[in-house]
């Protein structure tokens, strides 16, 4: 299935293919109204294992526990969700050494209507740089797979996590009213 | 203030038993290289005690993720039984995660609360369980039907004997004293993380 009227993938055809590519199968997430065609799909391949947790601290807890068992996994959350991460980042992923792939659907910003939300993607970043944590902003659907391919690839070989922000010029984001 | 971790005001005819005594017990009869995740402090200190193993994972900061982190193990090596060791405290932290284990229904996982009714590690400040929230109900309340009370030492050893046997996700609540960890872990993540996957078979030591 591609983009009826480009004749594109789209953003969330591109993330399902580059985790399957690199063995990625178990996707744990809270939901996110943009995020939800790929949660859709996750749901509907039998490659992956993939279900929703009640906080993101735990999805992460999760896709850690399966690393170490040896089983390749990525998060799914809103810009909020990762606001509740940075003590599990910091007291288990960043240094346990787990190549957490973590994929952040970015509220906050370019047309946000909620300051709240547009307070906590202020936050993302710092936390992120703070604990040294590799991070990619990605705005555009034909750098995608190489950002995602390579980064995942980078993640595993040096035992670091990263995380991908799903930028509104990337999804379409969501918009005021809608 | 309550001190004295009784906990678990609903389980009235729970034995208050001590951690490191039940941790041995536990120990003692894992014969399959079953996978023990030890939650934060005293969790983690007794489970070092009674005897390392490198299919242990002390997990030295995340409090409430021992049962996640079990869960993802549990995932990934559906063949493995594997244990998830919880202070009370720190399964109130993150009761959510019952619910998620519940639904999702790991044959292959275990879940045993020590409930001294305390922040026993920060200063024995009292717990919601030490006086009203009863740890087995919720989780029943969770959707984990499996969820017991341990009366007394031969209880738990029975009840962790038809855990391993499969059949779960079962979780064992023991009612336990105000004592302390008797151990310390290493404080080494990264060691920790890969004598761990080592013990699961996932990595193998260098050069071999
Ligand atoms: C997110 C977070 N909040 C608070 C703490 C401080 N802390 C460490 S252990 C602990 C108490 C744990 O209680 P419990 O799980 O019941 O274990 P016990 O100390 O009674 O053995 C607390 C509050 C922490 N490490 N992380």
């Amino acid at each position: 299935m591609t983009d009826t009227q480009t004749g594109q993938a789209t953003w969330y055809e591109t993330v399902l293919a580059t985790l399957k590519a690199n063995d990625v199968r178990l996707v744990t997430y809270v939901p996110d109204r943009v995020l939800t065609p790929l949660i859709k799909a996750v749901h509907e391949d039998a490659f992956f294992t993939a279900f929703p947790c009640t906080r993101e601290e735990e999805a992460i807890g999760i896709v850690s526990g399966a690393w170490m068992g040896g089983m390749r996994g990525a998060v799914l959350m809103q810009t909020s969700g990762f606001g509740t991460l940075p003590n599990a980042l910091a007291s288990l992923v960043a240094p346990c050494q787990i190549p957490a792939l973590i994929f952040v659907s970015q509220r906050g910003t370019l047309g946000e209507f909620n300051l709240g939300q547009a307070l906590v993607c202020r936050t993302v970043q710092p936390v992120l740089d703070s604990i040294g944590i590799e991070s990619h902003t990605i705005t555009r659907q034909d750098e995608l797979a190489f950002i995602v391919d390579r980064s995942i690839k980078q993640a595993v070989a040096t035992q670091a996590p990263v995380t991908f922000i799903l930028s509104p010029l990337l999804t379409g984001g969501k918009i005021f009213g809608a | 203030m309550n001190v004295s971790g009784t906990g678990a005001p609903n389980a009235h005819n729970a034995k208050v038993m001590n951690r490191f005594e039940l941790t041995k017990r536990l120990v003692a009869q894992l014969d399959h290289d079953e996978a023990v995740i030890g939650g934060i402090g005293n969790t983690n200190f007794d489970l070092w005690a009674a005897g390392q193993r490198s299919q242990n994972f002390y997990m030295l900061g995340s409090m409430g993720l021992a049962i996640p982190i079990a869960f993802g193990v549990a995932i990934a090596q559906p063949n493995r039984h594997v244990i998830a060791l919880e202070g009370d405290g720190s399964l109130l932290m993150q009761l959510g995660c019952l619910s998620t284990v519940a639904m999702q229904k790991p044959g292959n996982l275990t879940i045993i609360i020590w409930d001294n009714g305390l922040y026993q590690i920060t200063g024995s400040q009292p717990t919601a369980s030490a006086s009203t929230a009863d740890l087995v109900a919720i989780a029943r309340a969770s959707g984990i039907a499996n969820s017991h009370w341990a009366a007394d030492e031969d209880d738990f050893d029975a009840q962790v004997a038809a855990a391993l046997n499969g059949g779960g996700p079962t979780l064992i609540a023991a009612r336990i004293d105000g004592e302390p960890g008797v151990g310390a872990t290493d404080r080494d993540p990264v060691q920790i993380r890969e004598r761990f996957m080592r013990g699961l078979g996932v990595r193998r030591a260098s050069g071999a």
